[in-house]
């Protein structure tokens, strides 16, 4: 292979990358609040399915993809309300509830697409979040279409990363967070109202993770299929853990796990030896890895996963 | 057992059921004759009863697994990698071990899944003893680690020709039918006999005791001189274990051969099993043969009624939902308000 075709490939693999990565992170970032505050929300999988869908559906009826952004992320919210108020106020089991949401999402948004778009059709017109070519950058050769060609969204969904990292690390919301997560006894004893933080970060978790469904059916592709996150959330969940709970460190593995993908994808197209299906195992294996201390160790919130319980 | 215990299963089934009929309703189509249709796939007939049942069998054996582990405290979301992993390990004997009597094939089949499966939930309880990292998550990676890891091997190692399959299993390790023309084969019997046995471990052997134990309060159990490692080793090996012989049974008595995908989530289904059968292994077995028949009617529903068969995911969703947040069904029940003020003085003492 000659050098220019070897940087060709290299650009259209960055661009894969950055591409598959966008979801992942979005959800995988949405989590780190929900995570901190010593949410477990398993079910991250059924939320993006259903933004996945929702902004498709917005989308056709309202003629706009910002306007079915928007529309997505309430949806998102009231999923958080939802998963917050079972968790947290009917005491349920985080897990279950989780698991619950993932049915939920693959049941319901089955049944819509086909109520209202029909079986065996050919995908509805509608607006998407097309590439956006950034002036006098995207004709850079090759660093411009690993970076300055892609949607709008995808600009955002990185725009947010150092955002989010102020908001947890450097303020006062970001402290009541952590608080919340690792103590909430002593939360509440300085005054912090500790459900009313689960509520919030808990409903911001959703907003993110149903964005990062929208973002497959909007910007990936313009189109909803069934189960198209298809194991998505988790892969989020991975990140959220291998990126040790914050935001860059969470860009960084989504962007590795997207790797992985785009690698995957030319593996199977170049009919290469290397099996596709082990690259794909990775990110699961280095999560796991990163969990027992392997290659540094994340360690969750302390009050994960428990209903908090006023004395 | 308390009726309250009973009572909010079934409540939570007929809201759920009431909540499909309006959704099934806002589509145009006919709920009487969508649910109607349901129960005739389901129980209308011996076929419909046999395929039901056959259906209920993986779910039997993955809520074992999930209630098994709930009852010393551990949640095991792993039961859909051991499965894969029972499913691979039986196929392995299954295939390459041959010139043995069905009567030495099948145990070993059996025996094969149980232990992969088991090494497999085993490896989540030792990243949790070892490193303290939550069995939550390693289960859940160590799924989609399964399922990488049964399709590179039906797409390399042991794949059959061109096709993303292995061979097909010998015939002496194929499980018997258990009524001719039907599906219901030798699986059904031995998830009986495998709850059975859990509920004798649970309530009759010492082990069982002290995994209960460590489940309703860890700290008694060490102030107790229970060794909690050890039994978070054995628990999650027998939960592995249970979950695989889902997959062995799914192998063994339906498709005789390994696919890549060939579990449509029968490990996450098995928790909400254990859910509505109260982590109980004789409710387990209702609760499992009750999603079973809304599988096996559901295809009827879909082809009679034209309502698509993921109504029935609603549905589940809704159930768990609903029995899950019986908190707040006890809490709205003004006769009971006394009753929890204790329970909830009970519940930080232990918390406590």
């Amino acid at each position: 292979m000659s050098l220019p075709s070897i940087i060709n490939t290299l650009a259209s693999f960055l661009n894969t990358d950055i591409q598959t990565a966008v979801p992942i992170m979005l959800a995988a970032t949405g989590m780190i609040f929900s995570e901190k505050a010593g949410l477990v929300n398993i079910g991250i999988e059924g939320v993006m399915i259903l933004g996945a869908f929702t902004g498709v559906a917005a989308s056709f009826f309202l003629g706009s993809a910002w306007l079915g952004l928007l529309i997505v992320i309430i949806i998102g919210g009231l999923l958080g309300l939802l998963f917050v108020f079972l968790v947290e106020t009917a005491r349920s089991d985080q897990v279950v509830v989780g698991m619950a949401f993932n049915l939920l999402g693959l049941g319901l948004t089955t049944i819509f697409n086909r109520a209202i778009f029909g079986l065996n059709t050919a995908p509805p017109k509608i607006d998407s979040f097309h590439p956006w070519h950034i002036p006098v950058l995207a004709d850079i050769p090759y660093v411009g279409v690993a970076f300055f060609q892609h949607s709008s969204l995808t600009y955002l969904a990185f725009a947010v990363i150092p955002v989010v990292s102020f908001i947890v690390f450097k303020t006062n919301i970001g402290l009541k967070l952590r608080a919340v997560g690792e103590h909430p006894r002593a939360a509440d004893t300085v005054g912090i109202k500790v459900v009313k933080v689960r509520y919030i970060a808990g409903m911001v978790s959703c907003m993110f993770g149903a964005v990062g469904g929208a973002y497959l059916s909007m910007s990936q592709l313009n189109f909803f299929t069934e189960n198209m996150t298809a194991g998505r959330g988790f892969i989020a969940l991975a990140a959220v853990i291998f990126g040790k709970y914050s935001p860059l460190g969470v860009m960084g593995a989504a962007l590795l796990f997207g790797a992985g993908n785009a690698a995957s994808y030319i593996i199977q197209a170049t009919d290469s030896h290397i099996p596709g299906n082990l690259v794909l195992m990775i990110p699961y294996v280095l999560t796991i890895a990163a969990l027992a201390g392997l290659v540094g160790k994340s360690v969750g919130p302390a009050a994960s996963g428990k209903p908090y319980i006023k004395e | 057992m308390k009726l309250s215990n009973v009572l909010i299963p079934l409540v939570a089934i007929i809201i759920a059921l009431v909540i499909g009929a309006f959704i099934i309703i806002a589509m145009g189509l006919n709920p009487v004759l969508a649910y109607g249709s349901l129960l005739k796939g389901a129980f209308g007939s011996v076929y419909g009863i046999t395929s039901t049942l056959s259906k209920a069998t993986p779910l039997i054996f993955t809520g074992l697994s999930f209630a098994l582990a709930k009852k010393s405290g551990l949640l095991n979301i792993g039961a859909e990698g051991q499965i894969y992993l029972g499913g691979l390990c039986s196929v392995l004997v299954g295939v390459y071990i041959q010139g043995v009597p069905m009567i030495i094939h099948i145990p070993l089949a059996i025996f094969a899944g149980f232990v992969g499966g088991g090494l497999w939930g085993l490896l989540a309880g030792w990243l949790k003893v070892q490193f303290g990292s939550s069995e939550i998550i390693t289960t859940v990676m160590l799924n989609y680690t399964a399922m990488f890891l049964v399709a590179y091997m039906v797409n390399g190692p042991i794949m059959d020709g061109t096709l993303p399959q292995s061979k097909m299993l010998l015939p002496s390790a194929t499980f018997p039918n258990m009524i001719q023309g039907t599906q219901l084969h030798l699986g059904f019997a031995l998830s009986i006999f495998v709850a059975i046995i859990c509920y004798f471990f649970l309530w009759h052997t010492r082990k069982g005791y002290e995994a209960r134990v460590v489940g309703l309060n860890p700290e008694a159990a060490t102030y107790a001189g229970i060794n909690r490692k050890q039994i978070t080793y054995l628990v999650m090996f027998l939960a592995g274990g249970l979950g695989g012989l889902a997959g062995t049974s799914e192998i063994l008595g339906i498709q005789h051969r390994l696919y890549q995908s060939f579990s449509p989530g029968y490990g996450y289904d098995g928790i909400a099993v254990a859910l509505l059968g109260l982590n109980n292994p004789f409710g387990t077995i209702l609760a499992a043969i009750l999603f079973g028949a809304l599988r096996a009617g559901g295809d009827m529903m879909q082809m009679v009624a034209k309502v698509p068969l993921a109504l029935i995911n609603v549905i589940q969703a809704l159930v768990i939902i609903f029995v899950a947040a019986e908190y707040l069904f006890r809490r709205f029940s003004r006769a009971n308000l006394r009753r929890i003020k204790r329970q909830e003085g009970a519940v930080k003492h232990e918390s406590a």
